[in-house]
């Protein structure tokens, strides 16, 4: 199932928000105790949740923000660090100014410049105030105390110095800038999702100096170490939202449903942790800007002219499997039950160039995450332990070519290869 | 006038059909687990596959401490891990609650593929433990018919011997545990390799009990503490 992928997160799952602290202690400014205000940490607990700090900065089923996640990244694993206010090992003696100097500069208080695994280029766009009231929650929730773990980077990335380089090549400073020309809808939800949201660092194409180009931004990519597909939010041949109306958009955003397809994968870690929690407002801002990026793009293509002897042959397996294994939900015209069974005729995700997505739903299955709006979802079986490569590429070239759909062939060792895919 | 009664009686009646059959297909959490019966069976009967468990008439709490270690990766299998990572307790729980109440016909005892000697050493631990060796028998806990207990021992009947031998292995190893204090971690410890395939080959040879159904809580009292279970 899941069918419109749109998977942010954990593209840098790897580069997120690793930051290792190697500053010298800092003095303690926090002698005397305050009240904190409320409304400002209530308000700081929601923009957490808006910036998914708790994606990265948490260990699955460990204590709030204590850090100590691994991220594999191409270059070694990072471990995430501890940012509850743990005045030894966590951020407790930080002032609300350093905190600001990491998120807008990625700079540790010391000054050592944190690996952009931290989506500092995102964050940089964040307002002071925004920033503060992020830092008057994370002081009220408990402190725990867990010095950090080094990183275990391979060699010449182990180097530092070698982070000035990235920053030139890709770091722009500096706070959102509204557009006038804009709603106040758009731009709130420019601010979101170039912002808190860090949607960039999945959707976004990353090189291999780990860097990505504005002039690419949300032009999709493949998640590195995970094999999982960041689909283009600018076509609307891949997530690109242009034709979905403000309502079906709102929807995959805010309970990971909606008429024409489910998130999976990374995005559905993005849905659970954070998109669920914001407000209707916010989300429905989120949508117009998204859908604004997938404007203007170029019409849809047709169906490819069929086909070669070989997919001929695959196609027509693919239909034996289809009908045996998913007819039952997704119906033999691939109309789906939406929202429980996605459709797959004229779903983006599965018609869109890469097969990644669509191969690993059949392998692996999933769930959308369970939310407010959708807190009981229905699931998709894995296949990987019935379906022999080559169904798995049968039925996988079947569901991108019936029903008019546009998508290309997969062969048997492309199937193949994505049995070996991390699934965590 | 009687043909068209006739006809009426013949589509209402195709109508009621049509209808109940739509509404029993239509059992919402029975379609929510569809995702599970690719390895578990629809009713949890288990598959050809032995090292996937049978979970029909497991105590509910039992399968929700599963789905939750799963979730939050005390118990390690990846495909599992994977599958529930996003999914809230009350969404795990419906799941937990379905299988527990499927009653599906145990499978046929296993036919032992161990020598007899291997079988009565399986006998023995299973039924008398070795108390020497701190070892409590399954009986204890799983109970004198393996049906298990409410509302979080698991049965130990309808389990193919890789399976039983696999899980006791992961205990050993640590990638599987249990809430502190894990006791199936402090028995399996205690376990020799040559137990383990013993006790597994012993438990898949039991034939099915007239009464299948895991004892109401508090039918015996526990030899150790347990983290999953009242005491």
């Amino acid at each position: 199932m899941g069918k419109l992928g749109f998977s942010i997160t954990l593209r840098w799952n790897w580069l997120w928000c690793a930051a290792l602290l190697i500053g010298l202690p800092q003095p303690s400014f926090a002698g005397a105790s305050t009240t904190p205000d409320m409304a400002l940490v209530a308000k700081g607990e929601y923009l957490a949740r808006a910036g998914d700090c708790i994606a990265c900065h948490t260990t699955p089923g460990d204590k709030l923000f204590a850090g100590g996640r691994p991220m594999l990244t191409p270059f070694g694993t990072l471990y995430t660090s501890n940012i509850t206010p743990d005045p030894e090992t966590g951020i407790g003696n930080w002032t609300a100014d350093q905190f600001y100097g990491a998120m807008h500069t990625g700079r540790f208080p010391d000054g050592g410049l944190m690996y952009p695994a931290m989506p500092f280029g995102s964050y940089t766009k964040v307002t002071r105030a925004d920033s503060d009231a992020i830092f008057a929650y994370l002081k009220t929730i408990p402190p725990v105390h867990r010095a950090n773990r080094p990183h275990d980077l391979d060699f010449p990335y182990n180097n530092r110095s070698l982070i000035l380089g990235w920053r030139t090549l890709y770091f722009n400073e500096g706070t959102y800038k509204p557009d006038p020309s804009k709603s106040a809808d758009w731009n709130r939800g420019a601010y979101l999702v170039e912002g808190l949201g860090h949607c960039a660092m999945c959707h976004t194409a990353i090189n291999a100096l780990g860097g990505s180009s504005e002039s690419e931004a949300f032009q999709g990519g493949l998640i590195p170490m995970q094999k999982w597909y960041a689909p283009s939010l600018t076509s609307n041949k891949e997530a690109g939202l242009g034709d979905w109306s403000i309502e079906d958009i709102s929807d995959l955003l805010r309970t990971g449903i909606s008429r024409h397809g489910a998130v999976y994968g990374p995005m559905a870690e993005v849905v659970y942790n954070s998109l669920q929690y914001l407000s209707s407002d916010d989300i429905r801002a989120m949508a117009v800007y998204l859908k604004s990026l997938g404007e203007g793009g170029p019409p849809q293509a047709n169906a490819p002219a069929l086909p070669t002897d070989v997919s001929s042959l695959l196609m027509s397996l693919g239909r034996t499997v289809y009908e045996a294994r998913c007819a039952s939900c997704h119906g033999s015209d691939g109309a789906g039950k939406p929202p429980k069974y996605p459709p797959l005729a004229g779903n983006q995700s599965i018609e869109m160039q890469s097969a990644v997505n669509p191969t690993r739903m059949v392998l692996n299955g999933g769930f959308p995450p369970g939310t407010q709006g959708n807190p009981y979802p229905y699931g998709m079986p894995p296949f990987a332990q019935l379906l022999s490569d080559d169904e798995v590429a049968a039925v996988v070239t079947y569901i991108r070519q019936a029903w008019g759909n546009r998508g290309t062939p997969i062969s048997s060792q492309q199937a193949n290869e994505l049995r070996s895919a991390p699934l965590n | 006038m009687m043909k068209q009664g006739l006809s009426f009686a013949i589509f209402a009646w195709a109508f009621a059909c049509a209808t109940l059959g739509w509404a029993q297909d239509r059992n919402p959490v029975a379609e929510r687990v569809l995702a599970c019966a690719s390895c578990h069976g629809a009713q949890g009967q288990g598959t050809s596959d032995v090292y996937f468990p049978r979970l029909a008439g497991k105590p509910a709490g039992y399968l929700f401490h599963q789905l939750v270690a799963f979730r939050d990766k005390r118990r390690k299998y990846p495909p599992m891990n994977y599958l529930l990572e996003y999914q809230p307790d009350a969404s795990l729980k419906q799941m937990a609650d379905y299988f527990a109440a499927q009653s599906p016909p145990l499978p046929p005892a296993a036919i032992p593929t161990v020598s007899n000697d291997v079988l009565e050493r399986g006998k023995t631990l299973v039924t008398q433990g070795d108390p020497q060796r701190g070892i409590p028998a399954c009986a204890r806990c799983h109970g004198p018919s393996f049906t298990g207990m409410e509302p979080a021992i698991p049965g130990l009947l309808g389990l193919r011997a890789r399976y039983i031998a696999a899980q006791l292995g992961a205990w050993r190893y640590g990638t599987r545990t249990a809430i502190a204090p894990d006791c199936m971690q402090i028995v399996a410890g205690h376990l020799t390799e040559a137990d383990v395939t013993a006790v597994a080959a012993w438990l898949s040879s039991l034939p099915a009990p007239a009464n299948a159904s895991p004892a109401p809580q508090g039918s015996w009292a526990m030899p150790l503490k347990c983290g999953s279970e009242p005491n």
